[in-house]
């Protein structure tokens, strides 16, 4: 819950994987997040502990199965605390930017 | 899966977590938006522009009420162009004086645009929500992008 958590949990190349899958898949039980990682069933709960921990992962239950949301809130109070509200405008139009061109290099 | 799930801890009571969404007053001071109800089961409810206009943006029918712990209505376009999609506010108090408040938008599978609008929306809510709760401090998130989400 605290911000510390949130980067210690953010530090991690794997853990920022699982966040990519949920950004891209939302709603995920550990057995799909298992899939095509070579990573064991206990290792994934470790990181997803982590995530939870950190509020980064949210997760509900469907009958017996849980499933794993992306929470960005504590991401979004980060970005609260160190970008100005004037300058979010330029910074999307930045990023955007970076986007574009490195998508034409490839 | 055509769900999100919101979680934000904030250093106060669930009765004023309820408050703040419920009350057009303190809505309006960090959603820019409020919602207008009896917050009664069966009940509709609105959301409204926080400027004068007072326009209504979203508006649905209470399907559970249980202050200050749960409230659940669905979500619609006013034109109902769309079928509606359902909110879940479950406010729990995680630890004495420390609530944990999830907000669950769910139904959302035949509204994309929708989906992608409140997706960006919640998220900014809800920061906003914990600074006007904990420090008495809120911005206009809406000024961001000029346009309104939500």
């Amino acid at each position: 819950m605290s911000m510390d958590a949130v980067f210690k949990a953010l530090a991690d190349e794997s853990r920022r994987q699982f966040l990519d899958r949920l950004h891209k898949k939302n709603g995920q039980t550990l057995g799909e997040l298992c899939e095509g990682i070579a990573m064991s069933r206990q290792a994934v709960t470790k990181h997803l502990t982590i995530l939870e921990e950190a509020n980064l992962v949210a997760t509900q239950k469907r009958g017996r199965e849980k499933l794993h949301f992306i929470n960005p809130v504590p991401i979004n109070d980060i970005a609260e605390r160190w970008i100005g509200k004037f300058e979010q405008n330029h910074l999307a139009t930045l990023s955007a930017l970076k986007q574009k061109l490195e998508s034409e290099e490839k | 899966m055509s769900r999100f799930v919101y979680v934000t801890y904030i250093y106060t009571t669930p009765q004023k977590v309820w408050d703040a969404i419920t009350t057009p007053e303190f809505a309006r001071q960090y959603w820019m938006h409020y919602n207008v109800s009896d917050w009664k089961k069966g009940s509709r409810w609105e959301h409204q522009n926080g400027d004068d206009s007072g326009k209504v943006m979203i508006d649905g029918t209470v399907l559970e009420s249980d202050p200050p712990r749960r409230l659940v209505t669905t979500w619609t376009r006013p034109d109902k162009s769309k079928e509606p999609s359902r909110v879940t506010y479950d406010i729990a108090e995680y630890n004495p004086g420390l609530v944990c408040l999830t907000v669950t938008h769910d139904e959302l599978a035949h509204d994309p645009a929708m989906a992608a609008s409140v997706s960006g929306g919640w998220p900014k809510v809800l920061s906003n929500l914990k600074s006007f709760l904990e420090t008495g401090k809120a911005e206009n998130i809406w000024l961001i992008k000029g346009k309104e989400g939500q």
